[in-house]
C-alpha cells in the first residue's frame, strides 16, 4: 500500500487513542482534585495533569506559570494552540481519514465524521463539572466506537495492522504516562506511603483506566502501589498493560513482515522490548525507581515509533 | 422561442412510449410518497458522503447537488443512434489530436485555421512530435448532448480534458434502485454499474509496453481540498487502485514509481484528475506543488500513460467545436452522425456581421468559457448587456462564438409546485481503449430546476437525474 496511506492510518489510530487518553487524564485529575482537604488533597493535581499529558511546556508558553483547573481543562480539551488537545486530535484524525477514505470502512468513517461534527456542540469554554463529565464520556465512547468499527469491519491486511500498531504504540505510551501521574503528584510531607491519600491516588489511577474491578479480580487484595504497577506494566491479562501492548505490537508487526516477506528494525526492536518486559520483576522495578523505569520505557517506545516510520511510512 | 419538446408528453397530450410505465406510475403515486422518497434520497446521499455537506457546515462551498427522483428515459434505439454518433466523434477527436501534434495535415489542407491551434492556450508545444501510447489522446471523454425534438440530438460541447460527473451517474442509479425497486421491475433498464469495470479495462489496455503484463494503474488527485475529491476517491475505490497525490509519486531514470510500504513500485497508467498546468513543475507551472517533477520526461520516454494525454484541450474549446463536422469528414470520410449546434464564428467577418445584427436572438459564448459563465443569452438580456457584448465582440471577435437559442427538451421533474417540465441535457462518458470504444448506456442528465431556465450547470442551481436506457424485449 501507499506509504502515505499507511502513515495516515497509523496516525489516525494514534490520535483517536490519544484523545481517549487525554479524557482519562482529565478524569483522574478531577477525581484527585476532589479529595477533601482532610485527606490531604493538594492543589498540584492540575500541574501533574499537564506533565502527564506531556503538555507542560506548551501550556507555559500560553498561560505562563499560573495553573488553574479551568485553564488546564480548556488547554487539554479544546485549545487550538495545543497540538495535542482533544479537539486537535479529532481534527487531525478526520483530516487523515478524509485522505484515506478508500482505506477505511464506512463504519469507521462515520464514527470519525459524526464525532467531529458533534465535538462542536461540546466546545464551550468554562464548562460545568457535569458538562465536562459528559464530554469525557463522549470522547471515550468515540474511541470505543472507532476501535470496534475497525475491529469488526476492516479486512485483515496491512491497512488493519498498521492502524493497530499505531493504536498500541500510543496506548503503551499513554498507560506509562498515566501511571507516572503518581510520581508527579507528590505526597505532602505529613502523609506516608500506604496512608489514606496514597490509597486514593492509586485507586483513582485504576479507575481512570477502567481497571479497578479487574484489579480486585486479579489480586484479591487491597490496592497496593506495587500491585497497581504490576497490573499496568507486567500483567498480560490487562489489555492496557505495557506487556499486553507489546504482545500486540509484536504480533501485528510480525504479520506485516510475513505479508511483505521481510523483517526489519521495527520487528527486532519490538521483540527486544517485549522480552525485557517479560524479564522484569516488580521488586527490581521499584528498586531502580518506578519513574525511572517508566521514563526509559517511554523513550524506547518512541524509538519504536520512529523506526516504524523509517521502515514503512516515508 | 418555440415550445420545447417534452420527452414524456407529446404536444397532443399523448404519452411517448418510453415513458408509458413511468407516466402511469406517476399519476397513481400520491404526492406525499414522492416527497418522502425525495427526502429519503437526500438522507442517503448525505450518509454516503457524496453530498459534500458531510465535510462540515463550515465548508460552505462543498454542498449537495440537488437530485431529482424522476428518471429521464431514452429508448434503446434512440440510444444506439446516439452512441454510434458519440463513438464517431471520439474517434475523430483522437485522430485530430494525433495529427495536430505530428504532421498537421488538417492545417495544411486548410480545413482548420492555424491560429486556432497555435494561439490556443491549451496547445502544448511540448507534445509536438511526441508519440503517446497507442496513438490515443482522449481516453475518457464527456460529450454534452442536448435534444430539440424526437429525432434531433445536438452536441453542445466536447470535454476532452478531465470530464467529471460520472460518480453522480453511478450513485444516482444506486439510489434509484434502492428507492424505486418497483419501477425497475416494470422497466428493462440497461445497467450502468459496470462503468468502473469498463474503465479499468480501458485503462489497462492503454499501458505502454507488452499487453501481457498486469499494469499498475493509479488515480492522481490534487487532494482533499479539490471540489471533485469525492469523485476521485469514489473511482479509485471502485477501480480497486491506489488514489495517489503528487507527493506519492517520483520519477527515477524516466520511470514513475509510487512510494509504498514495500518500497518503490512502478506505475504504468496514471488516470490523472489534475490539469496539464499542474502535472509537472519542471515542464509546466513551476509553482505547482500538486504535480510530479520529471513526469513529462517519463511520459516522453514512453514509460507511462497519462489519461487523458497532455494537450487535449486544443480539441475541445468552443472555436474548434464549430469545425468538428469538418474534422469528422476529414479524418473518417463520413458524415457526422450527431449534429453540431449551428455556430457563428465571430472571427469570420461575415459571421460577425450577422451576429452583431442579431444579438437579441442569439447566445454568445466565450471560446474558452465554461460552467455557463461569461455568456450572453440574447432573448433574456437587457439593452445594457447587449451593448456590453457588442463592444466586447468588436474588440476581440476571435474570443467569441454565437449560437441560436435552442429549445432544449424538457423532462418531468419533481419541484416545489409538483411535477413540472424542466430543461435537461445529457453527458454520456465515452471510453477509448487500445482495444475498443466502450460506452455504458446512459450518462449524467443535468436539469435546470428553475422554470424556463436553460442553465443546467450545478454551479448555477442545476440538479441531476438518473438516466435510463430501455432495452427492448
Amino acid at each position: 500500500m501507499l506509504s502515505r496511506t499507511a502513515d495516515n492510518l497509523y496516525w489516525l489510530a494514534r490520535y483517536m487513542e490519544r484523545a481517549d487518553c487525554l479524557a482519562r487524564i482529565l478524569d483522574v485529575t478531577q477525581r484527585l482534585a476532589q479529595l477533601p482537604a482532610a485527606y490531604g488533597g493538594s492543589t498540584n493535581e492540575w500541574r501533574s495533569a499537564l506533565l502527564t499529558a506531556g503538555c507542560a511546556e506548551a501550556y507555559k508558553a500560553v498561560h505562563g506559570d499560573e495553573v488553574t483547573e479551568q485553564n488546564v481543562i480548556n488547554f487539554l480539551a479544546f485549545a487550538p494552540e495545543n497540538p495535542s488537545s482533544i479537539r486537535n486530535c479529532f481534527e487531525i484524525a478526520r483530516t487523515n481519514a478524509r485522505s484515506v477514505r478508500t482505506a477505511l470502512t464506512m463504519e469507521m468513517w462515520e464514527t470519525i465524521n459524526s464525532s467531529w461534527l458533534e465535538l462542536k456542540r461540546h466546545s464551550t469554554k468554562n464548562m460545568t463539572r457535569e458538562e465536562l463529565a459528559r464530554f469525557m464520556s463522549f470522547v471515550k465512547e468515540t474511541s470505543l466506537r472507532f476501535d470496534g468499527a475497525a475491529y469488526r469491519t476492516m479486512l485483515r491486511n496491512d491497512a488493519f495492522w498498521f492502524s493497530r500498531v499505531g493504536m498500541y504504540v500510543e496506548r503503551a505510551d499513554n498507560t506509562a504516562r498515566i501511571l507516572d501521574v503518581k510520581y508527579h503528584v507528590l505526597l505532602p510531607d505529613s502523609e506516608h506511603i500506604g496512608g489514606p491519600l496514597d490509597y486514593f491516588q492509586w485507586t483513582s489511577i485504576l479507575r481512570s483506566v477502567s481497571a479497578l474491578t479487574s484489579f480486585h479480580w486479579v489480586y484479591r487484595e487491597s490496592v497496593k502501589p506495587w500491585l497497581v504497577a504490576d497490573l499496568l506494566i507486567l500483567n498480560a491479562q490487562m489489555p492496557r498493560s505495557l506487556t499486553s501492548c507489546y504482545q500486540n505490537i509484536t504480533r501485528y508487526l510480525d504479520d506485516i513482515a510475513a505479508y511483505y516477506g521481510r523483517q526489519g528494525g521495527s520487528q527486532r526492536l519490538a521483540r527486544s522490548t517485549l522480552s525485557r518486559l517479560g524479564n522484569s520483576r516488580m521488586e527490581d522495578i521499584f528498586q531502580t525507581g518506578l519513574h525511572e523505569y517508566i521514563d526509559s520505557f517511554v523513550t524506547e517506545n518512541n524509538r519504536l515509533g520512529s523506526t516504524v516510520t523509517e521502515q514503512y511510512l516515508l | 422561442m418555440s415550445v420545447a419538446f417534452d420527452e414524456m408528453t407529446n404536444a397532443d397530450g399523448s404519452i411517448r412510449s418510453a415513458y408509458a410505465t413511468l407516466s402511469r406510475w406517476l399519476s397513481n403515486v400520491p404526492p406525499d410518497v414522492l416527497d418522502m422518497r425525495r427526502k429519503e434520497a437526500e438522507f442517503i446521499f448525505r450518509r454516503i458522503g457524496i453530498t459534500f455537506a458531510v465535510y462540515g457546515d463550515s465548508d460552505a462551498q462543498e454542498r449537495l447537488i440537488p437530485f431529482d427522483i424522476i428518471p429521464r428515459i431514452l429508448t434503446g434505439s434512440e440510444w444506439r443512434r446516439l452512441s454510434r454518433g458519440l463513438e464517431q466523434r471520439t474517434r475523430a477527436l483522437n485522430l485530430y489530436l494525433k495529427d495536430i501534434y505530428s504532421r498537421r495535415e488538417i492545417l495544411r489542407a486548410g480545413v482548420v485555421p492555424e491560429d486556432l491551434v497555435y494561439q490556443n492556450p491549451a496547445f502544448r508545444p511540448e507534445m509536438n512530435g511526441q508519440k503517446v501510447p497507442h496513438d490515443l489522446y482522449v481516453h475518457i471523454a464527456g460529450i454534452d448532448v442536448v435534444r430539440v425534438d424526437a429525432d434531433t440530438f445536438y452536441v453542445l460541447e466536447d470535454n476532452a480534458r478531465t470530464p467529471s460527473g460520472v460518480s453522480y451517474m453511478l450513485e444516482n442509479r444506486e439510489i434509484m434502485m434502492r428507492l424505486f425497486p418497483e419501477l425497475f421491475a416494470d422497466n428493462r433498464v440497461a445497467p450502468v454499474e459496470n462503468y468502473t469495470d469498463e474503465l479499468l479495462a480501458t485503462l489497462k489496455s492503454l499501458a505502454p509496453g507488452s499487453p501481457n503484463s498486469d499494469p499498475a494503474v493509479v488515480v492522481l488527485t490534487p487532494g482533499i481540498y479539490n471540489s471533485a475529491y469525492y469523485e476521485h476517491s469514489f473511482l479509485a475505490d471502485k477501480l480497486g487502485v491506489e488514489l495517489v497525490e503528487g507527493r506519492d509519486l517520483f520519477v527515477r531514470n524516466d520511470v514513475v514509481y509510487m512510494r509504498t510500504t514495500e518500497g518503490p513500485r512502478r506505475v504504468d497508467v496514471i488516470y490523472r484528475r489534475l490539469d496539464d498546468d499542474f502535472i509537472d513543475p519542471l515542464t509546466f507551472r513551476p509553482d505547482s506543488a500538486l504535480g510530479v517533477p520529471g513526469l513529462m520526461s517519463a511520459y516522453n520516454a514512453g514509460n507511462v500513460t497519462l489519461t487523458n494525454a497532455v494537450g487535449t484541450g486544443v480539441a475541445d474549446d468552443k472555436a474548434v467545436y464549430s469545425y468538428m463536422p469538418d474534422i469528422i469528414r476529414f479524418y473518417l470520410g463520413e458524415e457526422p452522425l450527431l449534429k453540431n449546434v449551428p455556430t457563428w464564428r465571430c472571427r469570420e467577418p461575415d459571421h460577425l456581421k450577422y451576429v452583431l445584427d442579431h444579438l437579441g436572438d442569439l447566445v454568445v459564448k466565450e471560446v474558452h468559457g465554461s460552467g455557463g459563465y461569461g455568456m450572453l443569452i440574447g432573448p433574456r438580456a437587457d439593452k445594457a448587456q447587449i451593448e456590453l457584448f457588442r463592444a466586447k465582440l468588436k474588440q476581440d471577435p476571435n474570443n467569441f462564438i454565437a449560437q441560436p437559442t435552442l429549445a432544449l427538451s424538457t423532462c418531468p421533474t419533481f419541484v416545489e409546485e409538483g411535477i413540472a417540465p424542466r430543461h435537461v441535457d445529457l453527458r454520456p462518458f465515452v471510453l477509448t481503449g487500445s482495444d475498443r470504444v466502450r460506452i455504458v448506456p446512459g450518462g449524467l442528465t443535468r436539469v435546470a430546476l428553475e422554470a424556463g431556465s436553460l442553465v443546467v450547470n450545478s454551479s448555477q442551481g442545476g440538479g441531476t437525474k438518473d438516466t435510463w436506457v430501455l432495452e427492448e424485449n
